[in-house]
């Protein structure tokens, strides 16, 4: 019994940690948001050294054949550091959904490279978990017809994963003919989306595909947003407590009054028991396939919850300057902000949580 | 991360097993948490203790099973009497909080006399801490103890003495050295609740029941001996106590049960035909709770895993008390919304659910938010220690 990260994982996390405290700094996060749809070369040249866009890829594709607890810890300081980089789709989305349901051409074809991080994979899954704006995507013979909404790392993707609405997935190059690309600009301008519209594209299924593999697929989308707004609320905390130790007024530093520390205490409260629902949650991911669905749903929308609310009450501890953009703090409530509303917001994850266990009809 | 327990820990869950499938039938009903054990419960406990599901690390010579501490070995002890649904060892202040006080801190002839009666349920004890006046301060507690020839006198008052009036024995916070600093005047004292001069009220609270009381002293003499530690000393020694305290509060086991029930009710009720579980709203808040009660069971693992290495889990300790607290009262406040008007029956009303008791649990378990350190001196600890604020500054002496 060790319900821990293991002395690998404490040393994974730390090098993510010194990798990102050292490249993506904010004034670089900075002015990576003002190209949000370019993808930011040479940073995720440097992790593709540390093996970050292989490493759920098996030894045999190039990958470091980890799990998804490592993963999960590895975006968590992601969201730390609110890294500019397509983590989501290309290092974690795309490979699982080749895993679970590519030919094992299509794996041998696509997964080393996205191990060695040659190319960026983007990942459109949202209509699997609900329509908005008319979207959807029908399949066809070798081809497909529709749109696609907020998929995931849109920008400069050489490649992407698209579910069509039977739980089919399949595998789209860019410049396919009858496909138009639109960005969509969000609040958060560290990760890219956009929008796909397919007229006649061909494609090519991947075909293994099923409504569990979409699912899964899914499911560790929903638990690295949870673990990346767990990074992002930890660091909003501890640039709270910070800012709370250094600003004066009435003659004290604020932080000693207990209604600021009240409000940093119960960030603190909030936050610190979602981190074991995290590593949980990824733990099941790989470890207990009866419990991953439902802890992948908790997770969600637990950390959609608990985000917004240490988002909000960070950003009041640091008072008016908390609401500029001198501090820079907006980077870390918009990020979860993104991850909230993606993959399901949680009322929607939620009611997916009632069915999974028979509550509702 | 390994959810498994090893073969060492399965072969020990086996030996538990064995126990309670040949033991289960002696098992008593009902322990009656905090009171006075029935005679079928001190021979269960007795029972317990020979075989070490109870006392399971006090050495030998007090009267426990003399077993190394490890944390696992108890987790399993717990999961499986809670899975067998059979009482588990007792657990009361005096076992909880002054044996290891006494063990920690008592001299060779307090340990003889007191621990193991205490721990086969044989005396019970009640503790004197909180007064009137000082609560979240209690180091500003008033209650005196002057010395006459070779006893203490003790005057004052004490409240929130739970099992006060089946208590044969008290351990109580009195100040003895009234012109020093407040912390440094204050001495710990067991005595006889038989002693004369002291007087037992119960308290009733808003839930219409007495689960505490006050405690009256009136010239009540104590032979010196009956201090734990130094004269002046108390505040360190009952600090030992209150570290013990926090161990009890926040079980994730409990707050399942009480979630399950909570599942089990929104099945049962009906308004228009509809059950509560496919109301949208009532589900909502339903799930949302479950993702919150997950987060505390797994937090529970992981203080678990610190615990069996012997580290300090830090924050994931601290914010125990004051979350679990706040997802049980909101479980059955979820409770009482699903009920409706049903929802304020109370006492022995037609149509009561469940005896009262998610009426009687909204309400006593704000109680609990409230004692053991409030909410408030809850968020102060977790700031403080926890992410190193700094303190309030400080006004009184």
């Amino acid at each position: 019994m060790e319900f821990a990260l293991s002395e690998e994982q404490r040393l994974l996390q730390d090098s993510v940690r010194r990798f990102l405290e050292q490249n993506s700094p904010l004034d670089k996060v900075r002015l990576a948001a003002g190209n949000t749809h370019t993808v930011q070369r040479s940073l995720w040249a440097g992790a593709s050294e540390l093996g970050i866009p292989g490493m759920l890829i098996p030894e045999d594709f190039g990958g470091m054949g980890l799990g998804f607890l490592d993963a999960a810890i590895v975006y968590e300081m992601f969201g730390r550091y609110v890294a500019p980089l397509p983590f989501l789709g290309t290092a974690v989305m795309a490979p699982l959904a080749l895993m679970l349901a590519g030919s094992e051409a299509q794996q041998e074809k696509w997964l080393p490279k996205i191990a060695a991080g040659e190319i960026i994979a983007g990942v459109a899954v949202t209509e699997s978990i609900g329509v908005r704006e008319g979207a959807g995507v029908k399949a066809g013979k070798g081809t497909l017809t529709g749109k696609a909404l907020f998929v995931v790392d849109w920008a400069e993707a050489d490649l992407y994963i698209v579910a069509d609405s039977d739980h089919g997935f399949h595998l789209v190059l860019p410049d396919a003919k009858g496909l138009s690309r639109r960005a969509l600009d969000t609040i958060d301008k560290t990760r890219s989306v956009g929008e796909l519209v397919f007229d006649q594209v061909s494609a090519e299924p991947l075909p293994r595909s099923s409504a569990d593999a979409v699912a899964r697929v899914i499911d560790a989308g929903r638990v690295m947003l949870a673990a990346d707004t767990l990074g992002a609320g930890q660091m909003m905390i501890e640039k709270a407590v910070a800012y709370a130790g250094e600003r004066k007024q009435f003659g004290r530093v604020i932080g000693s009054f207990q209604a600021v520390k009240h409000l940093c205490a119960e960030m603190a409260a909030a936050l610190e028991p979602s981190r074991s629902l995290v590593w949980y949650a990824a733990h099941a991911l790989d470890e207990v396939p009866g419990d991953a669905r439902l802890m992948a749903c908790h997770a969600k929308s637990h950390l959609s919850e608990v985000g917004r609310f240490v988002a909000r009450t960070a950003t009041e501890v640091h008072g008016g300057m908390g609401f500029t953009d001198l501090l820079g703090l907006h980077y870390w409530f918009k990020r979860i902000g993104f991850d909230r509303q993606l993959l399901g917001g949680p009322e929607l994850v939620r009611l997916e949580a009632a069915h999974l266990q028979g509550w509702a009809a | 991360m390994d959810l498994a327990y090893s073969p060492k820990y399965e072969a020990f869950r086996e030996e538990v097993r064995a126990f309670l499938t040949k033991y289960k039938s002696q098992a008593p009903k009902g322990l009656g948490a905090a009171g006075r054990p029935s005679p079928e419960a001190c021979s269960w406990q007795q029972l317990l203790i020979q075989h070490g599901y109870a006392a399971r690390t006090i050495p030998k010579d007090y009267g426990g099973y003399g077993a190394k501490p490890d944390i696992l070995e108890s987790r399993i002890i717990a999961e499986e009497f809670s899975a067998a649904r059979v009482p588990s060892a007792l657990q009361n202040q005096g076992i909880s909080m002054l044996v290891p006080t006494l063990l920690e801190l008592g001299t060779e002839e307090q340990k003889k006399k007191w621990v193991k009666p205490t721990l086969r349920g044989e005396v019970v004890w009640c503790q004197g801490y909180s007064e009137p006046g000082s609560g979240s301060d209690l180091a500003s507690l008033q209650t005196r103890a002057t010395v006459d020839g070779d006893d203490f006198v003790i005057n004052g008052q004490k409240i929130w003495t739970s099992t006060a009036h089946e208590a044969d024995m008290i351990f109580c916070l009195v100040r003895t050295e009234p012109d020093k600093p407040k912390h440094e005047g204050i001495s710990y004292l067991i005595f006889s609740m038989k002693t004369p001069g002291i007087e037992v009220r119960p308290l009733t609270t808003m839930t219409g029941h007495a689960e505490f009381n006050e405690v009256f002293f009136t010239d009540v003499r104590v032979p010196k001996t009956q201090i734990v530690g130094q004269r002046g000393q108390g505040w360190f020694v009952a600090n030992a106590t209150l570290k013990h305290e926090r161990g009890m509060l926040g079980d994730p086991a409990a707050m399942e049960t009480r979630f399950q029930a909570l599942v089990d009710l929104m099945h049962e009720e009906t308004v228009d035909g509809q059950r509560a579980i496919d109301n949208p709203i009532f589900r909502d808040r339903l799930v949302r709770l479950q993702a919150e009660l997950a987060a505390m069971k797994f937090n529970g693992l992981r203080l678990l895993t610190s615990a069996s290495k012997g580290e300090d889990p830090g924050l994931a300790r601290l914010i125990v008390k004051l979350q679990s607290c706040e997802l049980t009262h909101q479980i059955s406040a979820l409770a009482i919304d699903v009920m409706g008007e049903l929802g304020v029956l109370y006492d022995d009303s037609p149509y009561l659910r469940s005896h009262g008791s998610w009426q009687w649990g909204y309400m006593f378990q704000l109680g609990l938010i409230i004692g053991g350190g409030t909410a408030q001196i809850q968020k102060n600890i977790i700031s403080e220690r926890g992410l190193g604020m700094p303190r309030e500054p400080k006004l009184a002496k």
